[in-house]
This record gives C-alpha cells, structure tokens and sequence, in this order.
C-alpha cells in the first residue's frame, strides 16, 4: 500500500522526528521513545485482546524475552566476560547489530508464544486470562534461576543506549502496518468473526486455534520487540522490570483507546503515556499536610479505566478507525467508485 | 535419606501453607460461583488483612486475637463496599469488563497502600514466645502455626456449617447454582452477593495475618502471589465449590512445599513456576476440577 | 381482580417480544396461555414475575402497581413462579430446595405446616429429603419445582410448562396436582403448550401468537373454537 498518501505521511513523521531530535533534550526525546515502544505494545495487545476476543495478561513476558535476548546478544564481548562469565562460549563471544537482536529477542518470544500457546489456546476467557499471568510468573522464575544467562535477580545492567526516536518509531510504523495489513486480510476478517462467536466460525470452516495461534504469536513477536527496544532504552533489566504492572497499564492503553482499533492503539498508547508522565511530575511536587503522594498517578489511571468499564466500554473511539485526510488520489478513488457500481 | 523430623516439619509446613491459599482460594470461589468473576482484587485484601493486623499489634495493647478479629471486620467491610461501588454497575457486562476492572481495583488497593503508608516492607514482628519452635515428638512447630491452622481450620468448619444450615448460606449455594431461578426464589441477590464478598474478604484478611506471620514481612504488592495462586488452588478443586476450594488450597500448599523440601535445592526458585505449571496440568486434564459443582452455566 | 396486566410491551434488546398485551386474573380461577413456541408465554411470566421488564404498560397486583418491583419483592408479596424446565437446584437437597421456596417467610409454624402440605400433594418428596436434587428424575423434579413454588405460600402461582417432556402418565399426574391446588385455593396462570390438558382445567384461557394475545374467554369455548383446535388441538 505504498501509494502516495502513505508516502506523504511518512514524509511528515520523519520531518517531525527531525524536528524533535533537533530541538527536543534529551528526557522529552525518550519520552517520545516511550511513546512509540507504548504503541507497539498496544497494538501487539489489541491483537489478541482486540481483534480475536482472547484476553492475554502475558504480555510483560513477552516482552521480558525480547529484552533478555537482545541484551544477551548486543552486549559487548568484554562486558559479557565479566558479568556472566557463565555463559555458553557461543553466545559470550557474539556481538550482534541493534537490529538483528531486536528481531530474534521478537522470534524467540513468538517462538515461545507458539509452544505455549499450544496449551494456553485451548482456554478461553478468565481461564486464558489466568494462564497467561501464570507464564508471566514463569517466565520471571526463569529470569530469576538462570543466573548463567540472565544473571538472576541482579539483573543485566550497562545494555548499549541503542534506542532513540527512529528506532522507536521506525518500529512503530512496522507494527502498525503489519498489523495493519493483517487485520485487513482474510486473516483479520477470521479473527474478528471468532471474537464475535467462536463456534459458529468454526461452523463456517474457520480453523479457529490457528487463528488464535497466529494473533498470539505476532503479538508477543512485537511485544518482544518492545521488550528488546525498551531494555536498550533504560539500560538496565531485572526480572523485576517486567512486572504485571507493565501488562496492567498496556491494558489501560488498549481499553481507552477502544479494543479492535488500530488508530485507538495509537490514541490510548500517547495518552496513556504522557498523562502519568504529567502526573508524576505533579505528583512530585504534591504533597498532603507534608505526606508525599507516591502511587498517586496509578490510582487516577486505575479509577479511569474503572469508570471507562462502568460507563464508555467501548474506549474513546469506540472500536472505529480514524480516517486520515487523502490529499492525493482523490480522482482515482472516484475512478475505483464508479467502476464498483456501474449502475450509479 | 530425609529423616521423620524433616518429613514431619515439611507436613506442618504444608499445613500452614495450606491453609493460606484455601482461605483465599474460599473467597474467590463464592464470588466466581455468583457473578462468574474473577475478583483480581481479592489478593490484595490479603495485604489490607496483614497490615491492619501489623497496625493494631503496634499501636495498641489488645490481645492478639483482635489483630485476626478486627481486620476481619473491617475488610469485610471493604470487600462489600468494593462490590458495591466496582462490580454491582457492571452486573451482566461482558467477562472482559469485569476483568478489566477487578484489575483496576486491585491497583486503587495496592497504590493506596503504597501512598498512604509507602511501598517500604514492614516487618511483621510477634512475640517471640509465639514464634518460638517447639517439639512434640517428631513434630517441631510453633504456637502461631497451631493457633493459625487451628483458627483456619474452625473458620472453615463454620462456613460450611454456615452454607448448609442457614437460610441465607444455603442460599448462597442456590445463587451460584442458578440466579435467575434464586431470584424466583425472593432470594435479595444483592443481599447474599454482599454476604458472599463480606465473607470472603473476611477469610482473606485471616489469611494475610498467617502469611505475614509466616514471612516475616509486609509490603503493599504482596498479595499478589497468594491471590493468584489461590485461583490456582480454586480452579484444582473445581471453581463455584467451597469444598473444592478447600481441598484445592490443601493440595497446592502440599505440593508446594514437597516441590521445595524433598527436590535438589536447585529447583526451589521454581516453585512458583511449579504451580502454574500445575495449573495448566489441570485446566487441560481436568478442567472442572476435583470436585466440580453442578452449576447450570458454564464456568 | 387480583392480577392485571395492561398493554404490556417487552423487549430483548430490540426484538420486540410482547406487543401491547392484556390479561386478567381474578382470586381463585385458573387461567391459561396456550400458545406454540416463541409465542411469548414465558416472556410474559417472567415479566409478570419482575425479571423482565415491560419497556410500556402497567401489571397491577392486589390493587398495587408492580410494574418496576423487583422479583424478591414480589415474591413476598404473593406471586411464585414456577420456571419452565424445573430450574431446580440439582447440587442442593430437596429439602434445601423447599427451603429455598420459603425464602422469605419468617413463620415457623405456617411454614412447617405448608412443608406438611406439599409432602402429602407429592409424597416422593418426603422420601427423597436428603437427596440432591439433580438426581431426581424428571417428573419428581417437576414435582419438587411446584412444591418449592408452594412454600411460599403464594396468592397467585405463575406456573410455566409443568408437564413438558414429561411422560404421559407423569403429565396426568401434574394436572391432576394442578386440579387439587385449585381446589385449595390457589389463583393459577398456566402457560401450557399442551393445549387439549390446559383448556380441560382451566376456567378461562388466553391465545397468544408471536407476541400479541389472538383469543381469550372461557376455555370451554376455546376448547371447541375452530382456529384453536386446527392450530393447537390437532385440527
């Protein structure tokens, strides 16, 4: 879908990046970054949660074994030396290019989200949703004992600071369009008539666990890069970094934003982003007769989504996509018009 | 290889342990049984049980039975102001809904705990008499864990005194079998989900001053482990029953603590991956549980 | 009059289900709703019974308005209904399930007596007290849903398909109990698909078809009605 329109907007992003590496420091400038690792998430979330009907909490674990693994192949050789001298001899002597370890930490999360979803899959609603947090636990038991790979609970510190705005967003745009495309295929078709009624589209001849399969496994492929730009990000992981919290406020992104909608990603992602970050600064500096107000902003996030449940379920855009303005084409889409209804 | 000692003082272990997770695991089923949700937040009132316990064994001269008496009280309370305020407006919302905002709770209780007091641990300290280990022919335990699992054990017997001889307890088991059919009934809904929530909380709070005697310590996300394995627990016993919950928090606490005593030491930091795995053993063999319940609707 | 309801309209989401309908109830008659399946019987049990709730119209009850009531409510008040297809509670015992009926009752005595009452109406009951009650068969379960309506001592007794699927012999039974009820004095609103049985008992009857009510008068006069004997009596 390279067509002119797409071009153009993309023109726009990357003269918008431009213009904020330039002129933005460095804090605004990771705050965009958040941002856009915020929309992959979200997106890789609204795959499975939105699109097919299966609730996943797994995400953080997804996302834990991107970071794991990118950070195990991009650190330098030296440091791998010195900080998990136990490591087997292959690994400790690869050091790999930003993006290569992006995209095996996001091969080895589908991968792991293919084998686990072989039992996982079979569950539906809260059952999923508890199975799902359960490799969660999982996941950071194994961060935590594989002392070897993943130096335990001290964690991987000193990851090469490869993340910036155009990694981010670069990814982003990935995302979005693989995401994007796949909604918009038979695919998607498939998925949304599963989320609507399981088994009258397995009635139809769709292979529903394939479906579901194919949701799960792109979502924690891009939650898994998330994971891998985010580590590269902060510098510094822990088992602990990959915490239900991460899963909770990534849901709070994808319900404000409308479950099922890709533009709905994108709006509660960057809402959801820069309202706690405005809030912590307030938070900072508010204080009740001197007792510091720690957890503040959580709360207001928390009430939100519990008020958006009770009355707007829907999210702000209601599971509708916005439709960017077509500057160019205007002609041929008229042209396209006609022929799809020769009789107008 | 393991002495009688050892074997002996995993069994207590596995008691107390036990014990824990079918008191959560209680709360959660009732409340699953009625509205068919999954209450996130009842892991953290756990939490609201130990500290409110830690808060009166400081500040106050009372005896050490209105530390487990009063947080039973007043959680109880929350747990029906909860349900009052978060789940009766989504009444016959979709699964997700509910979910989404049990979560939601389940983060207003931890961050309000971590802003009222603050996200530092407390030590849960008691006297050491009562933590005192002592022996009784093989078995070496101490006063707490005999009053604890004693108490757990009596809390139990009452409930389930309480759901067969009593009107509104009998008809709570009539709510979870088929609602439509209780309300035909006169049976007040509303009146026994509050009663359902209430206890529920109650036991969950009576388990929070076990764990923290049992840890040593308190801090504002610790509920939830326990929380979630106590679905675990619910889910093995077969989620709606009460007997269920209780024989499925027994045997995770069992399971748990062999997993740990009687396997090398390098897999004890796998213990908790070990009940999940656990989980998703019986969800995909036995998804009903080991005594699964007659309930008209679907779980 | 004891029961009103007044051009009652009810909707499943916006599928209209009842349209306009009207029915009267006076102390002590049995009346009956004849219709096939999807006419709209249940619906309007449960609506009288404050499940549903008519989006227009009146129900008045005893000389009070309980459009809007909520259905525990109305149980004290005097109406019991008696769900289609039993909806008994199969891990309960059957004398938990007749305690459930007396939900609301706070007289010991009346209800020991009415427990009394329903043992002699269905003895097997009696029998069967500590059983759990899914591992009854089905006419006994039927039996237990009427006695567990029973004990709460109603003034009007909504009852919704007691015989179906139930075997000829059961089904003799069931209506030979309903006869007997009448007789004590209970007001009956019957929703039978039954047809030939219902029109037998009753005083009056009601035709209802896909949400509006066709026919009404005395049953004797329906039993014989051209229309209702080609579409509900097997010509």
């Amino acid at each position: 879908m390279l067509n002119k329109n797409t071009l153009l907007y993309l023109a726009v992003l990357a003269a918008l990046l431009f213009a904020a590496q330039t002129l933005l420091n460095d804090y605004y400038q990771r705050i965009l970054a958040v941002v856009a690792i915020n929309i992959i998430l979200t997106l890789s979330l609204n795959l499975t949660n939105g699109f097919v009907g299966d609730f996943s909490l797994g995400h953080a674990a997804f996302m834990a074994i991107g970071a794991y693994t990118s950070a195990v192949l991009t650190l330098p050789v030296a440091s791998k030396a010195t900080l998990m001298p136990d490591l087997p001899p292959w690994l400790g002597q690869l050091a790999v290019p930003f993006l290569v370890a992006t995209i095996v930490g996001g091969v080895l999360a589908a991968f792991v989200a293919m084998i686990v979803g072989i039992p996982v899959l079979r569950l539906r609603g809260h059952y999923l949703a508890v199975a799902t947090l359960g490799l969660m636990v999982i996941v950071r038991a194994v961060a935590i004992n594989w002392t070897a790979v993943t130096r335990g609970a001290k964690g991987i510190n000193g990851l090469p600071v490869f993340t910036d705005i155009w990694w981010a967003f670069g990814w982003a745009v990935v995302t979005g369009y693989v995401i994007w495309r796949l909604v918009n295929s038979t695919y998607g078709r498939a998925m949304c008539a599963i989320r609507e009624d399981a088994t009258a589209a397995a009635a139809r001849g769709i292979n529903v666990t394939a479906h579901r399969m194919l949701a799960f496994c792109v979502g924690a492929f891009f939650a898994g890069i998330a994971g891998a730009l985010w580590g590269h990000l902060i510098s510094a992981i822990t088992p602990h970094s990959f915490s239900f919290l991460i899963t909770f406020n990534v849901v709070v992104m994808l319900v404000v934003g409308g479950m099922g909608s890709i533009s709905g990603s994108i709006v509660g992602a960057t809402l959801m982003t820069l309202v706690p970050e405005l809030l912590r600064s307030v938070e900072t500096r508010l204080s009740l007769g001197g007792h510091p107000l720690y957890g503040l902003s959580q709360i207001i996030i928390a009430i939100t989504i519990a008020l958006v449940m009770i009355f707007r379920r829907q999210g702000l855009l209601g599971g509708r996509e916005i439709r960017l303005p077509q500057l160019f084409d205007r002609r041929g889409a008229d042209a396209v018009d006609r022929q799809a209804s020769p009789s107008a | 290889m393991y002495s009688l000692p050892y074997i002996a003082q995993q069994i207590v272990n596995g008691l107390n342990l036990g014990s824990i997770y079918a008191l959560v695991a209680i709360g959660l089923t009732i409340v699953y049984g009625i509205l068919r949700l999954i209450n996130f937040a009842h892991g953290d009132l756990v939490m609201v049980g130990a500290y409110l316990a830690l808060a009166l064994i400081l500040n106050t001269a009372l005896p050490l039975g209105a530390a487990v008496l009063v947080p039973m009280i007043v959680v109880g309370g929350v747990g029906i102001l909860v349900e009052r305020l978060a789940y009766r407006p989504l009444r016959g919302a979709p699964e997700v809904a509910m979910l989404i905002t049990s979560l939601a709770v389940s983060s207003i209780i931890q961050n309000g705990t971590v802003m009222s007091l603050s996200a530092q641990p407390r030590a849960f300290r008691l006297p050491a008499d009562l933590i005192a280990q002592q022996q009784v022919g093989v078995v070496s335990f101490s006063t707490l864990e005999a009053i604890s699992v004693s108490v757990a054990i009596g809390l139990m017997a009452l409930l389930t005194v309480f759901v067969t001889r009593t009107r509104v307890g009998v008809a709570m088991r009539a709510c979870a079998e088929n609602l439509r059919a209780a309300r035909l009934m006169g049976i007040d809904i509303n009146q026994v989900i509050a009663y359902a929530f209430a206890i529920g909380s109650a036991l969950a709070a009576v388990a929070g001053f076990m764990w923290a005697g049992r840890f040593g310590s308190i801090e504002p996300f610790m509920g939830f482990l326990p929380g979630l394995k106590a679905f675990v627990a619910a889910v093995i016993g077969g989620i709606g029953s009460i007997p269920g919950a209780m024989l499925g928090g027994y045997l995770l606490g069992f399971a748990e603590i062999f997993f740990v005593g009687f396997l090398p030491p390098e897999f004890s930091g796998y213990r908790d991956a070990f009940v999940f795995g656990l989980l998703l053993l019986v969800l995909l063999v036995r998804p009903r549980g080991l005594l699964p319940t007659t309930a008209e609707r679907e779980g | 009059m004891l029961l009103e309801v007044e051009e009652v309209s009810v909707y499943y989401d916006s599928i209209q289900a009842l349209k306009g309908i009207s029915l009267r109830l006076d102390a002590g008659e049995l009346v009956t709703i004849v219709g096939s399946n999807g006419a709209g019987k249940t619906t309007t049990l449960l609506t009288i019974s404050g499940i549903l709730h008519p989006r227009r119209g009146r129900i008045r009850f005893d000389g009070q308005d309980i459009t809007h009531t909520p259905p525990h409510e109305l149980v004290r008040r005097g109406i019991s209904h008696c769900p289609e297809g039993r909806q008994i509670f199969t891990g309960l015992t059957v004398a938990e399930n007749l305690m459930m009926g007396a939900y609301h009752r706070r007289d010991r005595e009346g209800t020991v007596r009415d427990l009394e009452w329903v043992n002699t109406l269905f003895p097997i009951l009696a029998q069967r007290r500590g059983q759990a009650a899914g591992t009854l068969s089905g006419g006994e379960q039927q039996m237990l849903a009427m006695a567990r309506a029973l004990m709460s001592r109603p003034k009007v007794l909504l009852l919704d398909e007691p015989s179906l699927g139930l075997a000829p012999l059961l089904v003799d039974r069931i209506f030979e109990v309903i006869q007997e009820l009448r007789h004590s004095g209970v007001t009956i609103l019957l929703v039978e698909q039954n047809a030939f049985q219902a029109l037998r008992v009753a005083d009056r009857a009601y035709v209802l078809e896909t949400g509006h009510m066709k026919l009404e008068g005395p049953a004797r006069e329906l039993a014989v009605n051209e229309e209702v004997k080609k579409a509900y009596l097997g010509g």
